[in-house]
């Protein structure tokens, strides 16, 4: 019994964790331009680059 | 192309500059043609090496731009607009407005609500569980089941409070203007049940229901939301219409500059410029230069009106031939456009009395439900209950009718139809419109650019002839001329061609001096002709007339006689000659026409069938049309309709097929009576759930099993429209 009273306050607190993940990608606007974040990936940044054979 | 048209100078788009107290100035556009990775890279490289830009980022999901500037000085938002044309992308200045600002917060809201209601549903069920099993005669002791009784009390009560907000408060406007909407028991119930349910946790009683009254939220708000997405995506495609067609004049400084203003900012006496392709903004009297105005959204006429000096054009008309200079004799607001305006207003307040679906069946549900578990606490309690098992019992019945199946059955049906619509290139404005067009029976067709595709064609000319044309017509601008080369297909080219604005165009063909245009131009006296025609010869030689008409949608026919099939009558209004309607309703089969109408005619025409019992469906793309739009039971307009056209109509068809019109009503009547079986089956539900609860035939496990249930079949149900049949 005694593992139930640690366990079921983990799940819950796990779940808080999901909930709060999920309110900060809202709060960054992380789903206004998911076209945008898939093309992004591709783009070559200039500073970061390596140097070209 | 032999003719370019003088460009225009960078504009003057400061007037669009967004200026936030500290904040830098920024610049809000709608780039066209952005479609990858390359696009994004290159667009915001391009825009942000500008002199006096601090950064630029681009949306490639909405196609927005946004570019700050480093100060208001050196802002330059011209130089931008150019850089974007030259890359390819043209862009026009965009404001989100208020509107918009709000309804991305309602929505960010709503997303944040629903995954609360979602975590609390989850927890809450997994301490359900083992209550459950105990029902069921499973080993669980009395300390264990207080126990998760409040671990679930503890989890779902701060959720629901949160969650439940959007229902609370819409609850409590919807009370305080002395109505109840569907939010109102919404509320009721899920307060009581948590109340009820706390008072049996403390008193060791069997019966929380704390996982029933956080489900129902999240399976309400999941209906909440879908309803919103389908609104604001229809908003947004709305609003990007608009902005394409950017409501702006260019004005003539006292200096001599030009400069490019927001229309509001337009005053009488003001001196503007038209170009080519360009629409007169408001009344006005032209000062200099010669044109050729289509006037067809206005009247439905196809046939070029002609302007010089002194006579006064329509704002609306679009500039064919020639750069204007008029001079501004109204503003915007008082322009003849702005009566069409004010007709509008009033259609819509007509519409707005349109009572939706889910309104009218929760004003039956709401007194009966209600009055059901008000019955069973009193007839429990006068039974010999006790006041708790009695109160018990009442909710009971709240929870057990719990209106998700309502909730979900409206929203779930629109989503799935507005989705099937939207891959036919029908845009859906809103829930509602669907829900009128069902129930329409009568179909008017405004004529030119409905029935017909609103663009000249060549009625007749030996062949020979037209090649002979050919070459001087492929090098103009004017619409007659491009029909005319588009007949004659690819070829030669005229040399030498000036054009004469108003008049026609001139030039060399193997040597020889060639003239196309008015026949007067051409040397053929005058005798005004109605024909929307075209002269052409050569110097001192035989004139030869082209004869032009608008030719009828390829699938009208077909579409008129698919809708007389479905038992709809149909009609042609149209401000067009009443010869040029019959000649194309005869053709799409239409034999109630009427023709020479005025835009208000045209309202009131329909007002008219309407008091005659008539629900009508209005399908036009015209200025001319927009009032009688807005005051039909429900309108559709073509994509390539004005943006007033747009806004007044509730759904918006792209491509070229009338087919479109057909296949929205069927979806719309699909979706009505998929929406009316999910309310039938609630209700049949109901009748069974409600009395089982009365008698307390009820416990936690079947009231979320039932629960679910319901909503699981009402939302499958509404999945079957998305796979046409």
């Amino acid at each position: 019994m005694n593992i139930v009273m640690m366990l079921a306050p983990m799940s819950v607190f796990l779940g808080l964790i999901g909930v709060g993940a999920f309110w900060w990608t809202l709060k960054n606007n992380q789903y206004d331009d998911p076209a945008g974040d898939a093309a992004r990936i591709l783009l070559d940044d200039p500073e970061d680059s390596p140097p070209a054979i | 192309m032999a003719l370019t048209y003088e460009l225009a100078p960078a504009a003057d788009l400061t007037a669009f500059l967004k200026r936030r107290l500290g904040e830098k100035p920024s610049l809000d556009l709608l780039v066209k043609g952005a479609r990858c990775a390359a696009c994004l890279g290159k667009i915001e490289r391009e825009t942000a090496a500008l002199p006096g830009v601090a950064a630029s980022r681009l949306n490639l999901t909405t196609g927005k731009l946004t570019v700050s500037f480093d100060s208001l000085s050196s802002a330059d938002p011209g130089a931008v607009v150019a850089t974007l044309g030259r890359l390819g992308y043209p862009a026009s200045p965009y404001d989100p407005g208020l509107a918009a600002e709000a309804s991305e917060r309602e929505g960010r809201r709503l997303a944040l609500c629903l995954a609360v209601a979602a975590f609390g549903a989850m927890n809450t069920m997994m301490f359900s569980v083992p209550l459950w099993a105990g029902l069921f005669g499973q080993e669980l002791g009395p300390a264990t089941r207080v126990l998760m009784q409040w671990w679930c009390a503890l989890v779902a009560t701060p959720c629901a409070l949160y969650a439940g907000r959007p229902f609370f408060e819409s609850a409590w406007r919807s009370l305080k203007a002395r109505r109840a909407n569907m939010d109102v028991p919404i509320s009721i119930g899920v307060l009581l049940t948590l109340g009820i349910s706390f008072s049996e946790t403390l008193l060791r009683g069997r019966d929380a229901y704390f996982d029933a009254a956080i489900s129902l939220l999240f399976l309400l708000l999941i209906g909440r939301f879908l309803d919103h997405e389908l609104k604001s995506r229809a908003r947004s495609a709305a609003a990007d219409l608009l902005a394409l067609q950017a409501a702006s004049a260019t004005v003539v400084d006292e200096d001599g500059q030009e400069r490019r203003r927001p229309i509001g900012d337009v005053g009488v006496g003001d001196r503007l410029v038209v170009r080519p392709g360009e629409r007169i903004p408001v009344d006005g009297q032209v000062e200099a230069g010669f044109a050729e105005l289509d006037c067809s959204l206005l009247t439905g006429e196809i046939r070029p009106v002609t302007l010089g000096p002194g006579t006064a054009c329509p704002a609306g008309a679009i500039n064919l031939s020639g750069v204007l200079r008029l001079r501004a004799l109204a503003r915007p607001e008082d322009s003849s456009l702005a009566a069409i305006a004010r007709l509008v207003e009033a259609g819509a307040q007509s519409k707005s009395r349109y009572v939706r679906l889910a309104d009218q069946a929760a004003e039956i549900y709401v007194p009966v439900v209600h009055g059901a578990a008000i019955l069973t606490f009193a007839a429990s309690w006068l039974l010999g209950l006790g006041p708790r098992e009695a109160l018990l019992r009442a909710v009971a019945v709240l929870i057990i009718t719990c209106p998700c199946a309502l909730g979900l059955a409206v929203p779930a049906v629109q989503v799935s139809a507005s989705w099937r619509l939207f891959r036919r290139g029908v845009l859906v404005k809103s829930g509602a419109a669907l829900e009128r067009l069902a129930r329409v029976n009568h179909v008017v067709f405004d004529k030119t650019g409905v029935l017909t595709e609103g663009r000249p064609e060549l009625l007749d000319g030996p062949p020979s002839i037209v090649s002979l044309a050919a070459p001087l017509a492929r090098a103009s601008a004017h619409p007659l001329a491009r029909a005319l080369a588009a007949h004659a297909g690819p070829g030669e080219t005229a040399t030498d061609v000036v054009e004469h604005a108003g008049l026609g165009v001139e030039g060399r063909i193997g040597g020889r001096p060639a003239r196309l245009g008015r026949a007067a131009f051409v040397g053929v006296p005058d005798c005004g002709s109605l024909e929307t025609e075209l002269w052409f010869g050569f110097e001192d030689d035989t004139k030869f007339r082209f004869r032009f008409s608008d030719r009828l949608r390829a699938d009208a026919a077909d579409a008129v006689a698919a809708l007389k099939a479905m038992g709809l009558t149909v009609e042609v209004l149209s401000g067009d000659t009443p010869t040029a309607v019959a000649r194309a309703a005869d053709a799409a089969g239409i034999a109630q026409r009427r023709g020479g109408l005025t835009p208000i005619e045209k309202a009131e025409a329909v007002a008219v069938l309407q008091s005659g019992g008539h629900r009508v469906l209005m399908v036009g793309d015209g200025l001319n049309d927009t009032a009688a739009l807005a005051r039909a039971d429900a309108a559709m307009a073509p994509g390539s309709a004005l943006d007033a056209s747009q806004n007044a109509a509730d759904l918006v068809f792209s491509g070229d097929g009338l087919g479109a019109v057909v296949e929205a009503l069927r979806v719309a009547r699909g979706a009505r009576r998929l929406a009316l079986q999910n309310f039938g089956f609630a209700a049949a539900y109901n009748l069974v759930a409600a009395p089982a609860a009365m008698l307390g035939l009820i416990n936690p496990f079947l009231a979320a099993l039932a629960m679910s249930g319901s909503s699981l079949f009402v939302t499958l149900n509404a999945l079957r429209l998305r796979t046409p049949r």
